[in-house]
């Protein structure tokens, strides 16, 4: 009886999450005289299916360009990401130097300051070392948006790693850099893959500074790129904005729940025994 | 023997904070100041020359019935969506702990929401609550709640067109505080419970006195991400509704992004959007404390 409950209710999570993706999905193969026809049933094909507007988006929208600079945006800022939160929550989580509780603290802040109250002063700033209009803009930006909390994840993970593994490398001849490094960094791995996975969704979500500071198509990302390219002005062209809904949305989650159990641990040991 | 530099932890310490706080200090700490002068000032897209105007930017925004309007749009549409995130997390993160068959397929649909960019995904609502294509009408007329040829117009309508934008958001965020959940559960030692069964505590007495009080910070943890992805959210709303209708919908970010980015009144737009910033700090002080509290107590 509990065993039907739980997949009821299992069943029905699944459903009211991903219901509109099944019918984006349907809709993005439908004729435009089925679709524009308020009496047809929205969930079947009332006129057999047609893959147009799926490849439409593929020849006539510059789809493939916005996915391509989310994804080398995102590798780039990922990368930014852990070259500095790596260190950085090293230090705050095992060096024990007395100010490293208030900076942690205060680092944790950061995440309060929401990008719509930055983006105005940014813009300016952007526009001041000449990345106005450009894709590399958002490379330089996005870590502000994600080192703040990587650093909060990955020092709960560092807090796990026991002091004798430092303490052991550093009696076999390893400086204490060389222990970090050597000894440490790949114990948290967990944690790094954590932190890339959770990077990446909050950079290619990002949508404010993206709106914002890059106008040109070409140098759009996916979350700008595809709704200014397949609206025009009250025209939408709605297969298409389905499929590309679908497409970016499917291996995103697929990578995601591939870490989610790593994803999840992190949180933990970050968040509540931090 | 002296100490080499990569054995002082002083040394190391400051190497290793260095970048990131100097990337903060100069990507934040610099335009969060430049807000603040922003606000104070008549810089705007057309004459970007600074002059000191002093508080005129907030009067005018006290004048503006639309900030007010907004001010109170934002709470409600916060304060609407972290309950309802907060209880429906608690909910998914209990579904997604057990075991059962499946559980890869349906932990990959409920993510969904999450990963997807925002700016699609509300995209894709935007044409579920279409004005006449909606297939939710299309049900409801089917059922017969609607008669043939009515339409609920749900983002036109402003008590409406606020439900829809909670409900967008709810949507996209209850996965994410879900997952958060998910740790807190899994992060209670099982023996714990075991132990209380052995010495005979209830299967209420051990909800109350160890799993609440335990899933409880990282509830607030919870809360608070969901707290600060809401209050500073404007996408959703921004592809839903633009404000819409008659600002029914409108928030503090939506009409800051508003008016200093489309109406180029850039130091005005820096002054509501400044309101922010102590709302949220409130938010989050007020949430530490409770999840301190708890830890201590």
């Amino acid at each position: 009886m509990a065993r039907a409950g739980l997949y009821f209710a299992a069943v029905l999570a699944a459903v009211l999450c991903a219901g509109p993706f099944v019918w984006s999905l349907i809709t993005a193969f439908k004729q435009n005289r089925d679709l524009y026809d308020p009496r047809n049933n929205p969930f079947l094909f009332n006129r057999p299916a047609t893959p147009d507007h799926v490849l439409y988006l593929f020849s006539d929208t510059a789809f493939l360009t916005f996915a391509w600079n989310t994804l080398w945006v995102g590798a780039l800022v990922v990368l930014i990401t852990l070259a500095f939160s790596l260190p950085a929550a090293y230090a705050l989580a095992r060096l024990d130097r007395p100010w490293s509780g208030p900076l942690g603290i205060a680092i944790f802040l950061v995440y309060l300051v929401p990008p719509s109250l930055l983006f105005l002063s940014l813009s300016r700033m952007v526009v001041g070392v000449g990345l106005q209009d450009s894709t590399w803009s958002l490379v330089l930006i996005y870590p502000t948006i994600t080192i703040p909390v990587s650093v909060w994840l990955l020092m709960g993970f560092l807090k796990t790693v026991p002091r004798d593994i430092e303490e052991q490398a550093m009696v076999d001849g390893y400086s204490r850099l060389g222990a970090f490094v050597r000894a440490v960094v790949p114990l948290v791995f967990p944690g790094i893959v954590a932190v890339v996975v959770f990077a990446f969704t909050l950079t290619a979500s990002e949508f404010i500074y993206a709106l914002a500071f890059v106008a040109p198509t070409h140098e759009m990302p996916v979350s700008t790129g595809v709704p200014t390219q397949l609206v025009r002005g009250d025209v939408f062209f709605w297969q298409s904005l389905q499929a590309a809904t679908v497409l970016i949305a499917l291996p995103m989650a697929f990578v995601f729940n591939l870490f989610l159990d790593r994803f999840i641990a992190g949180f933990t040991m970050g968040a509540v025994k931090g | 023997m002296k100490p080499r530099l990569a054995d002082r932890p002083d040394t190391l310490a400051w190497l290793f904070l260095l970048p990131s706080v100097l990337y903060i200090v100069v990507l934040v700490a610099v335009p969060f100041v430049l807000a603040i002068a922003f606000a104070l000032s008549d810089v705007s897209a057309g004459d970007p020359s600074y002059d000191f105007v002093g508080t005129r930017n907030f009067e005018r925004a006290f004048d503006d019935p639309v900030f007010w309007k907004s001010l109170g749009n934002t709470f409600v549409f916060t304060l609407v969506s972290m309950v309802l995130i907060v209880v429906l997390g608690k909910v998914l993160a209990n579904i997604l702990v057990a075991d059962f068959r499946g559980k890869w397929v349906i932990r990959f649909l409920v993510l969904l929401p999450w990963t997807t960019p925002v700016a699609l995904s509300s995209i894709s609502w935007l044409w579920l609550l279409d004005s006449i294509y909606s297939p939710i009408d299309w049900v409801l007329r089917e059922l017969g709640i609607l008669g043939a040829g009515e339409n609920l117009y749900w983002l036109g309508q402003p008590g409406l067109a606020m439900t829809s934008v909670i409900a967008v958001h709810v949507w996209r965020l209850t996965p994410l505080a879900a997952v958060i959940m998910m740790a807190g559960l899994v992060a209670i030692p099982s023996d714990i419970n075991e132990a209380a069964k052995v010495d005979g505590a209830g299967y209420w007495r051990r909800m109350f006195e160890i799993t609440v009080p335990l899933v409880l910070p990282v509830a607030a943890v919870a809360a608070l991400f969901g707290a600060i992805f809401t209050f500073t959210d404007m996408a959703v709303v921004r592809v839903l509704t633009r404000g819409g209708p008659n600002d029914a919908t409108q928030v503090l970010a939506s009409w800051a992004f508003y008016r200093g980015i489309e109406g180029g009144d850039v130091a005005q737009g820096a002054a509501v959007a400044l309101f922010l910033f102590p709302l949220l700090l409130a938010a989050a002080v007020g949430i530490l404390r409770v999840v301190r509290r708890i830890e201590v107590g």
